[in-house]
This record gives C-alpha cells, structure tokens and sequence, in this order.
C-alpha cells in the first residue's frame, strides 16, 4: 500500500506524536507513505468566501505536486484533511475557479488526485479486521470516547467520510484496537476551533461539554485526530476541571495504536498536556513505569 | 433599495442567497458558540434578509462563529450560514481593519496553541 503523505505545518511542530505515532505504526502495517517533496502550510481553514480564490492556491499547489507521484494523497491531521479534500473539490467541479488557480501556480490540474485520510486506510485499505491481528498490547477495557468535531465530517457531501451525524469509523478503530468504546453525544460537536485564539476562554466553554459528555459516560480518554481539538479540550481542563484525577487525557488516535501495536514509548510523543495520559496509561499496563509522559 | 444592494455584496462574497432562510432557528438551536453570543445565528441571517447590515457587523457573533458547519449540515433550506458569517467578517477586513492583534495575544497562547489555530485564526481575523 503506497501513498504520498502530506504532514501539515502542526505535525511538524507542536503534534510532533501525533506524527511520529503514526509513521512508525505505517511502517509496522505495511503501509508506504512517501512525504511530498514540496508542501507547504494548506492554509488551516478553507475559505468561505466564494469571491476570493487566493487561499486556494496554497493547497491547490500542494495538490498539484502531489498528482504527479501518485493517484492518492494521505493526511493524518483533520483540518489539512478537510482543506485539502475542499480544494481538490473546487479543482474539480469549478471551471471558473480552477482556471484562476491554475493561472496563478502555472499548473493544469484538474482535481484527478484522492484525498484519504489515515483512518480511511487503516478501514479500507488495511481493514480494521488484520488491524485487529497485528494488535500485540490489547487496550483490553480502556474506555476511550471518539472524538470527531467538525473538520473530518463537515461538509459531508464533499468530505464523503463518514455519516455526518452519526459517524462509527472512530469507534470502529478503537473496537479493532480492543478499547471498549464510550459513546456520547458531543461526539460531532465543535470544540472552538480558533476561537481559542480570542480573548477570555471563549472557545472553553464548548470545550468544556465535549470533556464533560465523555467523562460522565465513564471515558478515561478521549481520542481524536485534530490537533487544534486535542489543544481546545486540553487546555479546558486546566484548574478545577482537571484536578483531583478528575481530568480526561486528550490524544490522537495513532497514539493509541501505536501503543496497542507494541510500539516503543519513544515514538509516542506525549507532550506538554495539562492532563498528562501517563498515568493512565501505566496504570492499565499499556506503557512502561520509565514513560516520558 | 439600499437594503438589496447590501444583500447582493455579502452575495458575492459569500455565495449564498439568504432570501431561502425561513427563520426555522435550526442552525441556532444546534450552534456550539451560540451561548456566547449576542445575535443569535438566525438573528444575523434575518437582519441580512432586511438588509440591515450594519447591526450584524457590529455583532460578536460574526467573530464567535467558529466555521464548523454544525449549521449548514442540518439547515432545511441549505443556506450555509457559515459562508454569510465569513462574507460579513470579511466587509470588514476588506476595508482595512483586523479583529484580533497577534502581538497582543497572550503569552501563553502563542507558546502553546497549535499551528493550525493561529494560522486558521490569523485568516479569520485579520
């Protein structure tokens, strides 16, 4: 199974696990990613507006370059996931709109490229069955919530993920992974997104029910594969929300499969949470008393 | 007159028509920031319709919207109201202004908050 691999400017800097987590368990499956020899930031947000192609041509670039290796495009961070599979969208279907852009980056390309997300491998490539087979630590009864937010889903006749309102692929990994899943309703909530960035905690109240909707159902972790998510529901538990135990650890879905893979703790990349998974995780047995997290 | 004139500019920013809404209140009832806002999103859709740009630009609203689309999935008439809250955010930009000063966030955001959030939040607010 070989892809072109697309990181994104956060992997490379503060989800630093979230890649490295997930390249070493590629690795261990079988699976080829091979990075993008020219990428650059896809722009974090797709732009709204309809009248103003510039933001396009970042991400369109980027899917120019990696047509030429190859037929599919693989990300691992939710928002790369949907600016890119939005643009190659708007590359396909809008003349108007893909002259422009192609003008500008001198390219003719015509949205002929795949976007996949990592977990769409691991189901439809892999299979979440032989997943299940390589797994050599089972999460044998950790609770772990999904966490989906917006960017994976929405728009979801562009994005064709998953059921929008309704999503089971998440739930579907952790199953295969030998986690017992907690469902709850903030599953498909926003978190804040970048609101985070305006002032007074604004985005911390969202924040707050995503946390809430899971710890109250019995979940010990939550799990998601948006880095903007992990920060937002991190951050919320800062204080009182997060003391006396209380707190729900925060990481990205390939941290837990590299765990469940058997995979060394150095590849894991616990950092800087408010709410460490360490202890959690030493305390089901799934990492060493020596982590770093 | 003014009124529709108002109505065709956020039009061609945002590409879509807000003449469909009919003030169902689906896309406030299922907003995640609605409980932060002083116009509900219903409310900046209904003032659009009346032309009466001026209260939604001035409304936090526009800046709390966080794009997550919660609102377009389920609107019965398919009005993607995040695109009418970004042509409004950007009337404003476009005329020079910006919502949010990098150098004034806090010291603890822009060590810790991931890239994507500032670079997303720098393209909304600036």
């Amino acid at each position: 199974m070989g892809y072109s691999y697309f990181p994104g400017c956060t992997l490379r800097a503060k989800a630093r696990g979230f890649e490295s987590s997930a390249l070493a368990s590629a690795r261990v499956l079988g699976i080829h990613l091979e990075e993008l020899a020219n990428w650059q930031c896809c722009g974090a947000t797709f732009p709204l507006q309809v009248d103003n192609s510039f933001p396009l041509v970042s991400p369109a670039r980027t899917l120019a370059s990696a047509r030429r290796m190859g037929e599919r495009l693989v990300t691992l961070c939710s928002a790369c996931y949907n600016v890119l599979k939005r643009t190659n969208h708007v590359m396909r279907t809008d003349a108007d709109r893909r002259d422009k852009v192609n003008a500008f980056i001198e390219e003719d390309y015509r949205g002929d490229l795949e976007v996949v997300h990592f977990l769409e491998v691991l189901r439809d490539d892999l299979g979440f069955d032989a997943l299940a087979r390589s797994v050599k630590v089972p999460l044998s009864g950790l609770a772990a919530a999904p966490y989906y937010g917006c960017l994976l889903l929405r728009p979801a006749d562009e994005l064709a993920f998953d059921d929008p309102e309704a999503p089971h692929i998440l739930e579907d990994f952790l199953s295969a992974l030998g986690c017992r899943v907690v469902d709850h309703p903030y599953k498909i909530e926003c978190c804040g997104s970048y609101v985070a960035l305006e002032p007074g905690e604004l985005a911390s109240g969202p924040s707050r029910m995503v946390v809430e909707s899971a710890r109250a159902r019995g979940a010990r972790v939550i799990v998601t594969s948006c880095p903007l998510c992990q920060y937002n529901l991190d951050v919320s538990q800062q204080g009182a929300h997060g003391r006396n135990g209380a707190g729900v650890p925060v990481i990205y879905f390939t941290q837990l499969l590299a765990i469940a893979l058997g995979l060394p703790e150095d590849v894991l990349g616990f950092e800087g949470h408010v709410i460490s998974p360490g202890p959690l995780l030493r305390s089901i047995g799934a990492m060493g008393s020596e982590a770093t997290a | 007159m003014v009124s529709s004139e108002n109505r065709r500019k956020l039009l061609d920013i945002s590409g879509e028509d807000v003449t469909s809404c009919y003030q169902c209140g689906k896309c406030s009832a299922g907003c995640a920031m609605a409980a932060m806002m002083d116009l509900l999103p219903h409310q900046v859709i209904r003032l659009v319709q009346l032309g009466q740009v001026e209260e939604a630009l001035a409304s936090r609203t526009i800046w709390l919207c966080a794009s997550c689309l919660a609102c377009s999935a389920r609107c019965p008439r398919g009005v993607s109201l995040p695109n009418v809250m970004e042509s409004l955010r950007v009337t404003l930009l476009r005329l020079g202004g910006r919502h949010l000063d990098p150098v004034r966030l806090p010291a603890d955001v822009l060590e810790n908050a991931p890239e994507q959030a500032l670079v997303a939040g720098l393209r909304k607010y600036t």
